[in-house]
């Protein structure tokens, strides 16, 4: 089985149809729904959050079948995980796209339930914490790219389930919940 | 009474005329006027005219008169009306002649008047006009003044009849080439403006002709939209009408009604009996234009036009012909035999695209060709074909355009790791380990 990393590829990332963009509809939407289930699946066990389109990106090309993405198929790819919600450009001239495998609303969810679960509210975190600290490791929430988070938070503190503290540097900004 | 607007010509004694230099006597006619268009001259009445190489000459024998016209100054001459009223009348030629201010017949005169040539008698008055045509062609009487201007410039007086000897054969040195040369141009320059005056007439003959015939259309297409009872002979007129039509180059005005004209229809069903042999050998398929080749070099002469096969094809569908015209997505033409169908085509696209190489490697426009036995142009039509209705994909690189059996049909996505037993993606799995 292929790897990229420690990611398993699918058989099907050796089939050189794969590379190319398809243009008759029916097998087009079999082909986005494979590559929007790859693009999440490995940015979520790579911890990727952002994806350069005109960058190297491992899964856009293959060299054991010397194939790769076209620019036009990668936007295509991208767009449709946007559509769900999935994505999200990062500039007006898309070239950066940030991955949402959770979407914001799910992240916000996932935060809220993990502040439940370990019994966090009332208490104050730094974004840091949150981040890389013991009580993330092994979650999704280890390794979150900190932008993300910040947005996610605010999100939170919309609903006024949570309070973002500035603190002396970035280092110590911090958030207390109120579930 | 003779008038004296035509100057005079010597006769010899037994009254016949005296004739100039190198004049040679090309016509007679008996009993002609010679009329002019000015009422104040009168006419010669009943004489015998001359026409030589040099004049028109009018003699009155019995009064031992002659009179002569210059023929250097004709301007033109009027071919012989051919109308009711000149059949029953005295055929008349007109010339028109240049004069002088005071009416005398000169070579470029300021102006001109016209003389009539009556033939009394019994003339041939076409045979006379032709013989006056070529005479005034020749212009031989210029003959005659270069040759007497060459005597007098190198001094020798020659007797006349040597001159004379020598004018008759004026094809004589580079300048006898030249005066030859010279004849011809003129002579093709005036039987061309003749022909463009008969073209002229032609033209307007044909214009009338067109309308004729598109009276006759009009006419045909309101009828047949109109009466619904036309007995079989009616139809039978009606037919031949359109043929005679479509023969002079007019399509017919019922084709998109009744089943086209005899003609396509014959053409059709001819076209389908003759196509079966070359689809048989071709794998089925033939590209239209393969098809307009094969059959006009069959045919050797009575050659088709492009439009003919094309309506040809069309009227296959009112048949029960067991070919048909089909038209790809591209544009591209073929005739194509109506028991290969496109399923056979389909699993046999099928099942060599799921060979070990095709496979791994897809297959090419060249490579299906080779297996189908086609030509790469229609093989490349029936991949793609086969792409839009699911049964391949493809793959685009610097490789090139090639063609895989569609497996993203066995791609489950909610487990794309997942590959079915039994399908084509567990061949191609298969295969692909195989090699490694």
């Amino acid at each position: 089985m292929q790897r990229l990393g420690n990611f398993k590829l699918p058989q099907f990332f050796n089939f050189p149809p794969f590379f190319t963009l398809q243009p008759v509809k029916e097998t087009r939407e079999k082909q986005v729904q494979v590559w929007k289930q790859l693009l999440l699946d490995y940015c979520r066990s790579q911890k990727i959050f952002v994806i350069g389109l005109e960058e190297d990106f491992p899964l856009f090309s293959n060299p054991v079948i010397e194939r790769s993405l076209s620019h036009e198929a990668r936007e295509v790819f991208l767009s449709a995980l946007i559509s769900e919600g999935h994505a999200e450009w990062m500039d007006k001239d898309h070239r950066k796209c940030l991955m949402l495998w959770l979407r914001l609303q799910e992240w916000a969810d996932y935060i809220l339930n993990f502040v439940k679960d370990n019994g966090l509210q009332d208490g104050v975190m730094t974004i840091e914490e949150m981040r890389s600290g013991t009580e993330t490791h092994g979650t999704e929430l280890a390794g979150i790219d900190r932008g993300l988070l910040l947005r996610v938070l605010r999100l939170l503190e919309q609903k006024g389930k949570a309070t973002i503290f500035k603190g002396t540097s970035a280092d110590d900004d911090g958030v207390k919940f109120s579930v | 009474m003779a008038a004296n607007w035509l100057p005079p010509v010597s006769l010899t004694a037994s009254g016949r005329p005296v004739f100039l230099p190198g004049e040679v006597e090309r016509c007679l006619l008996p009993a002609v006027d010679l009329e002019s268009e000015n009422p104040g001259l009168a006419p010669f009445r009943s004489g015998l005219l001359v026409l030589t190489s040099h004049r028109l000459l009018w003699i009155d024998e019995q009064s031992a008169a002659g009179f002569a016209a210059p023929l250097a100054a004709v301007v033109h001459a009027y071919p012989p009306k051919k109308s009711i009223r000149s059949m029953f009348a005295s055929p008349r030629i007109r010339v028109q002649v240049s004069v002088s201010p005071d009416g005398r017949i000169v070579e470029d005169g300021v102006r001109s008047e016209v003389i009539t040539v009556v033939m009394r008698g019994k003339n041939d008055p076409d045979a006379f006009y032709c013989r006056l045509l070529e005479v005034l062609r020749s212009r031989q009487w210029e003959a005659a003044v270069v040759a007497e201007k060459r005597n007098t410039d190198s001094g020798i007086a020659e007797p006349p009849m040597a001159a004379a000897a020598r004018v008759r054969m004026p094809v004589v040195g580079v300048s006898g080439i030249l005066r030859k040369e010279q004849e011809l141009w003129e002579s093709t320059d005036k039987s061309l403006q003749e022909a463009f005056q008969d073209l002229n007439a032609l033209m307007s003959k044909a214009k009338d002709m067109v309308q004729l015939a598109e009276k006759m259309r009009l006419k045909l297409l309101s009828s047949s939209s109109a009466s619904s009872n036309a007995d079989d002979e009616e139809m039978g007129s009606k037919q031949e009408m359109q043929d005679w039509l479509l023969s002079v180059g007019i399509v017919s005005p019922v084709t998109k009604e009744s089943a086209g004209a005899l003609y396509h229809q014959q053409l059709s069903r001819e076209l389908a009996d003759f196509v079966k042999l070359p689809l048989e050998r071709a794998g089925g398929m033939i590209a239209l234009v393969d098809v307009y080749c094969l059959f006009n070099r069959a045919r050797g002469t009575a050659l088709i036009s492009p439009d003919d096969l094309l309506q040809a094809c069309t009227l296959w569908e009112k048949f029960d012909v067991p070919v048909m015209l089909r038209k790809f997505d591209s544009g591209v033409m073929v005739i194509q035999s109506k028991a290969r169908r496109d399923e056979e085509v389909f699993a046999r696209i099928a099942s060599l695209a799921q060979k070990p190489d095709a496979l791994r490697t897809g297959i090419s426009p060249s490579d299906a060709a080779l297996t189908l036995g086609i030509a790469p142009a229609l093989a490349k039509e029936h991949l793609l074909t086969a792409e839009s209705k699911g049964l391949l994909c493809r793959d685009v690189s610097p490789d090139g355009f090639r063609f895989f059996i569609n497996l993203f049909t066995e791609i489950d996505p909610s487990d794309i790791y997942m590959i079915k037993n039994n399908g084509p993606a567990h061949v191609w799995s298969s295969a692909l380990s195989l090699s490694g």
